[in-house]
């Protein structure tokens, strides 16, 4: 074998500026692949971290059929206490669970005493909501980001809002909302904070506290409109995620239905499409990759073979079992492959120290400033690196076979 | 017992609708440790006949024994392994492979060909290189030597992994007179020193005298066959 690579290895470099291109075109592939797995993967799991840990958290649990009708936060499909219980006990065994919040979620009227309009209120556990959301209080724009996050009779509004209806800090407001049964009730509460919008200007999330909303709905019984869970690897979630389903699909109705469901963070986000989107392009670079490989070793290496047929000949004529002229012309590639992989790899994870120490900036939502950090997986890099290898493998593939099937004889008449 | 037999030997190559006969019933035989020529004009069939017996094309009829084995039954990969095992070729281009040095050109056959140790390997190589007076310029690239010294190498490269028999097509075509002479006389030399038969062609009068047998060929055909030792006489 390195009788054949010391021989492949000569070959190449006998047609030194031909294979200086080769190489170079790997390279460039190789980095624009690597860098975009780089930037975009950083500003994907960015821009999935503002989503899961400032709204949503990972995972959620709600009542079957909650989720379908989410727009209008229906009351009727709250989880009652024996479900909450059950979900509870089920999140406290599995290990992968950090925390959990429970929320009562509805629709209200907000007004300042001089203007109304709607606002949608989360009911949450300030310091449950704090640990399963904790991007959630460095969204305040006025208020104290340190402390709890609402206390009782409090009330942490969106900025469009404040803006809208011109509230301040510590001004008065009242909450008016319809409970099940369809009886209005309302409370008064004191702004304690103001919260920029994660995702966009549109944002009309208000926060009270749990039992405030329970109150105000007039519950007899400590009922919830989601769970949402924080996982401690969130890359574990596809697995988490079913052992949920698996564990609490065994809660059922009379009918012997399950009646809770459990959604990840993809399935009530419209920005899973975004990241679904990067994952695409990914796939396309990918693609652009092999085509940009195979092209280019496939080339160089049909000219190898269609300068070399004499040699080919030659060797074969000496009696060079096929197999091993097939071997000469594969290991060619090979090296091509190993060798554009290797530097490739190199000048992309200098490039991607040297976005790392420049440290540009972007904007995402509200989000101002965001530093661009791209960091590239081992895996990632070890995938696109055999990618190569094995491309520029399959690319030497038909002009190797070639040069093995030639007639000796017409190879030594070529001119 | 005889080391290359022809018997009714054809070779008939079909070019779109028209065959053309390069070989047309061609009997002879060749014996061990002889110094054999084929000599006939351009079209004659002399590459043909040694593109046969050298295992690398196959007879359209008639029957060729090369070291007892019946060529037409070598399918390609058993072919390449007949040559690689036992004939040693030498071009007429000489075809030494520009990536090697000369030692390794020389080496090559022993190294991709048959995977000798490397030790046995080295050793016998530079037995071939100083045989062919070339050992002191093994670390040389095939550009960086004249035309005879290629042709020197590519003996050395055909009779290194022992063979019974070398097949030399014109090996002296694209040399001087002179030098031409010397390669024959090195490659009787190799013959004595080896015992190993050496059948090359050639269209030149004055190389065929080198040969202690001669066959002449004209459009396929074998017209005479002769056998004598004036070798000395002809360069004289």
């Amino acid at each position: 074998m390195l009788d054949v690579l010391s021989i492949a290895s000569r070959n190449l470099a006998r047609y030194r500026r031909r294979t200086l291109l080769t190489l170079l075109l790997i390279v460039i592939g190789m980095v624009a692949v690597l860098l975009f797995i780089a930037v975009a993967g950083s500003f994907r799991a960015m821009m999935v971290g503002q989503i899961t840990d400032s709204i949503l958290g990972h995972v959620q649990v709600h009542r079957k059929g909650y989720v379908a009708s989410i727009d209008n936060l229906p009351l009727n499909l709250n989880l009652k206490p024996p479900m909450v219980a059950k979900v509870e006990e089920d999140l406290k065994q599995n290990p992968a669970v950090e925390t959990w919040s429970p929320r009562v979620k509805f629709g209200g009227m907000f007004s300042n005493f001089v203007e109304t309009t709607a606002i949608r209120v989360n009911g949450v556990d300030p310091a449950r909501e704090a640990a399963t959301v904790p991007l959630l209080p460095g969204r305040m724009v006025e208020g104290d980001k340190a402390g709890p996050l609402v206390g009782r009779g409090q009330i942490v509004i969106p900025l469009l809002l404040a803006r809208g209806m011109k509230t301040k800090l510590g001004d008065t407001v009242v909450v008016v909302a319809t409970n099940r049964d369809g009886s209005v009730n309302g409370r008064t509460f004191v702004v304690r904070g103001i919260l920029e919008s994660a995702t966009g200007p549109g944002g009309r999330d208000g926060y009270i506290h749990i039992d405030d909303a329970r109150e105000l709905l007039r519950m007899s019984e400590p009922e919830v409109s989601e769970i949402a869970v924080r996982l401690k690897d969130f890359s574990k979630l596809g697995r988490v995620e079913g052992q949920f389903r698996e564990s609490l699909g065994g809660l059922t109705n009379k009918e012997g239905k399950p009646v809770l469901e459990v959604h990840p963070w993809s399935d009530l986000s419209p920005f899973a499409n975004l990241a679904r989107m990067i994952d695409l392009m990914t796939l396309f670079i990918k693609i652009v990759l092999v085509a940009i490989v195979l092209v280019s070793v496939m080339n160089v290496m049909i000219m190898a073979v269609f300068e070399r047929i004499r040699e080919i000949g030659t060797i074969a004529a000496i009696g060079t079992p096929p197999g091993r002229i097939l071997s000469l012309f594969l290991a060619e590639g090979l090296m091509l492959g190993i060798v554009g992989t290797v530097a490739g790899t190199l000048v992309s994870l200098a490039a991607i120290l040297g976005i790392n120490l420049w440290q540009p900036t972007f904007n995402f939502g509200q989000q101002q400033n965001l530093v661009m950090a791209p960091t590239i997986a081992a895996g990632d890099v070890l995938t696109i690196a055999a990618l190569v290898v094995v491309v520029a493998i399959v690319a030497s593939l038909q002009p190797a076979w070639k040069a093995s099937r030639m007639d000796p004889i017409s190879a030594l008449r070529h001119v | 017992m005889s080391l290359v037999r022809a018997q009714h030997l054809s070779k008939t190559y079909r070019v779109g609708d028209i065959e053309v006969p390069a070989v047309r019933g061609v009997d002879f035989v060749i014996e061990p440790a002889s110094f054999v020529a084929f000599v006939g004009p351009s079209g004659s069939g002399k590459s043909t006949l040694l593109n046969l017996i050298g295992c690398l094309d196959h007879p359209t009829s008639g029957t060729l024994t090369v070291l007892d084995a019946d060529i037409a039954t070598l399918d390609r990969r058993a072919a390449a392994r007949f040559r690689g095992s036992h004939i040693g070729f030498v071009f007429q281009d000489f075809n030494l492979i520009p990536v090697l040095t000369v030692f390794e050109n020389v080496e090559y056959p022993l190294r991709m060909v048959q995977e000798w140790p490397a030790a046995k390997r080295r050793a016998q190589v530079l037995r071939l290189l100083e045989a062919v007076g070339m050992a002191d310029q093994a670390d040389k690239r095939p550009d960086q030597i004249s035309g005879g010294q290629k042709q020197r190498v590519a003996i050395a490269r055909a009779l290194v992994s022992q063979p019974k028999l070398v097949l030399a097509d014109e090996p002296t075509a694209n040399l001087d007179h002179d030098t031409a002479y010397r390669v024959l006389q090195l490659m009787k030399k190799m013959r004595d020193e080896f015992r190993t038969t050496f059948v090359f062609s050639t269209h030149d009068p004055k190389i065929m005298g080198e040969a202690e047998s001669t066959f002449i060929l004209e459009d396929g055909q074998l017209l005479s066959a002769a056998h004598h030792n004036a070798a000395e006489a002809a360069h004289a």
